[in-house]
């Protein structure tokens, strides 16, 4: 599938978005957030920012942006019109999260329960951008529950390592996000170690795709003899992005190291280190693994194999 | 509504015959010329002289060389039979369980419940594309200057178009086709010709494991026959006579 900038970027983006902002639900319904200091409207800010600028680099892509709103009516059957509805209504009680914060303070139960809110509609949002992904039959790479929960455990990741980098600049003290980082971050890891290693059998090849494989005989080959057109067109640009192996070899170690064994080695050090050391170790490793992620789902794209190939240069998908 | 409808009234679709195919794209042609002529807006066709060609095309014609695996057909020879070339048409097959309808965030993309046709509205559509990465067949193209996704539509502005003389209201590309390789009709009448071609010549459905349940149907090439050697003519007799002597005398020189 081709890795167009805009999708890794909305993804990348939200997912940090959406996991900053569930966590600072989840540590509004535990009462663990701080009053004093600017880290609650900081962090709410920088949530916000990533989660609206994901969400309006996705519309800009689309042929007609103007009627994007119409996107939201067939969440019936559509996962991108469940992620749609979700990603607005989430904005509902995050904003309440927020104002609630500022009037009656940090521990007050309407901070709490929207704060619980937040955390779910985030969820929902990350689970349906998983989703639309992972019930495309058409892609059997991704047709795998291993989708979905690389999401989730990637969004909950970055989110909450960015969460501790502005922790660590406003100097405050949480203890269950300083455990929940490299725990999440080592899930998430096994996640992707999951998804890459996973076995399956081929789900259709180019002799199912013609049906020709049977024409002439069982077990008869079909090769391509000519393309369609002799320019590539749509579906060969769109869908028909081909990795060279080695490349793909080459670019999961580099995905391992940036986007999870950094991160978790400096989100040690920045729970150990001194004030002014870890506020540097937390920025390297929250850089290092959005720049490591965007890799992975650069890879995520130009890895995944659609059965239209069968029709151009892949014998089985 | 983006629901697949549970049933249709008639499932309209194709047939086509991979046996008499001959691969000169005058169904692709057609379709291309009557699709930017009539109701929705023209395909798009981008540069369209010079390197860097884009355009969106409802039906594109691709050639495959098949080599058969295992010898084929009887004979006391049990001979085995030669590759051939095959002609492959693919465009939208209408299915019954169509992905791409279901994924449609908008409601643009819809089967039809009277005929079973799958359609875009292309005054809904947002051109989000996800309706191309669903189909598995690759049916549906995204129209940069349009911004909006085009797909076949079983010319549903020809089939019922009264103003067209009736023996004309069957879609462009079978029309167009010179080797009668392209059938048009419904396929939940039993005694149509379409139902017919299907049950004789074993029409198949396209990557019948995904489960998008088809609805146009592709016919196999038909098994080749395989053919022996003549026998041998018997020698002549000899013959007495003037011709008697002329045979010998030109088969003495011939050697």
């Amino acid at each position: 599938m081709n890795p167009a900038y805009s999708i890794i970027f909305f993804t990348v983006s939200s997912g940090i978005g959406y996991g900053l902002l569930a966590a600072l639900g989840l540590l509004g319904w535990n009462g663990r957030l701080p009053q004093v200091s600017a880290f609650v409207p900081v962090a709410a800010a920088f949530g916000f920012a990533c989660v609206t600028a994901g969400l309006l680099s996705s519309t800009l892509h689309l042929g007609h942006p103007e009627r994007a709103w119409r996107a939201l009516g067939q969440w019936r059957s559509s996962w991108l019109s469940r992620e749609g509805v979700f990603s607005l209504a989430t904005y509902v009680p995050f904003l309440l999260f927020v104002f609630f914060w500022v009037t009656e303070g940090s521990t007050a139960p309407a901070v709490r329960w929207c704060g619980l809110l937040t955390t779910a509609g985030c969820a929902a949002t990350v689970l349906c951008t998983g989703m639309i992904y992972a019930s495309l039959r058409a892609v059997p790479d991704w047709n795998t529950s291993w989708v979905p929960w690389n999401y989730l455990a990637l969004g909950a990741a970055t989110g909450t390592v960015w969460l501790l980098l502005l922790a660590t600049l406003f100097a405050v003290r949480l203890p269950g996000l300083s455990a929940a980082v490299p725990a999440l971050i080592g899930l998430a890891f096994v996640l992707k170690l999951g998804y890459w290693h996973r076995r399956r059998s081929p789900v259709a090849d180019r002799g199912s795709a013609t049906g020709l494989g049977t024409a002439l005989g069982r077990r008869g080959r079909v090769e391509i003899l000519e393309p369609p057109h002799t320019e590539p067109n749509y579906l060969q640009r769109e869908m028909g992005y081909v990795l060279a192996r080695k490349h793909a070899s080459r670019l999961r170690e580099w995905t391992a190291l940036l986007g999870y064994a950094l991160p978790l080695m400096f989100s040690l050090l920045a729970l150990t280190l001194p004030a002014g050391a870890s506020v540097v170790a937390a920025l390297v490793a929250a850089v290092g693994m959005t720049v490591g992620i965007a890799v992975e789902r650069w890879l995520f794209f130009a890895e995944a194999r659609h059965t239209v190939a069968l029709y151009y240069h892949e014998a089985e998908v | 509504m983006t629901a697949v409808p549970a049933a249709t009234e008639r499932r309209l679709g194709l047939v086509i015959d991979l046996d008499t195919c001959v691969g000169c794209h005058a169904c692709a042609v057609s379709c291309k010329e009557w699709n930017t002529g009539g109701y929705p807006a023209p395909l798009s066709d981008e540069s369209p002289y010079a390197a860097g060609q884009r355009g969106s095309w409802l039906n594109r014609v691709h050639a495959y060389e098949v080599t058969p695996g295992e010898t084929v057909g009887g004979g006391e020879n049990g001979g085995s039979v030669a590759g051939r070339t095959v002609y492959f048409p693919k465009s939208c097959l209408h299915c019954d369980d169509p992905p791409c309808v279901t994924v449609c965030p908008t409601g643009a993309s819809y089967k039809r419940e009277a005929d079973g046709i799958v359609l875009v509205d292309e005054a809904l559509c947002i051109g989000c594309e996800l309706c191309s990465w669903a189909c598995p067949y690759g049916a549906r193209e995204y129209d940069a200057p349009t911004g909006v996704m085009k797909k076949c539509t079983l010319c549903i502005d020809r089939i019922y178009n009264e103003s067209l003389p009736e023996a004309e209201r069957e879609p462009a590309c079978v029309a167009a086709c010179p080797a009668r390789a392209r059938h048009f009709g419904d396929f939940s009448d039993p005694q149509s010709d379409v139902s017919r071609l299907v049950r004789e010549r074993g029409g198949i459905d396209l990557m019948p494991e995904l489960e998008c349940r088809p609805t146009n149907k592709y016919l196999p090439p038909r098994p080749p026959v395989s053919v022996e050697a003549p026998p041998a003519l018997p020698d002549a007799p000899a013959a007495g006579g003037f011709l008697g002597w002329l045979d010998c005398l030109l088969s003495q020189t011939s050697d």
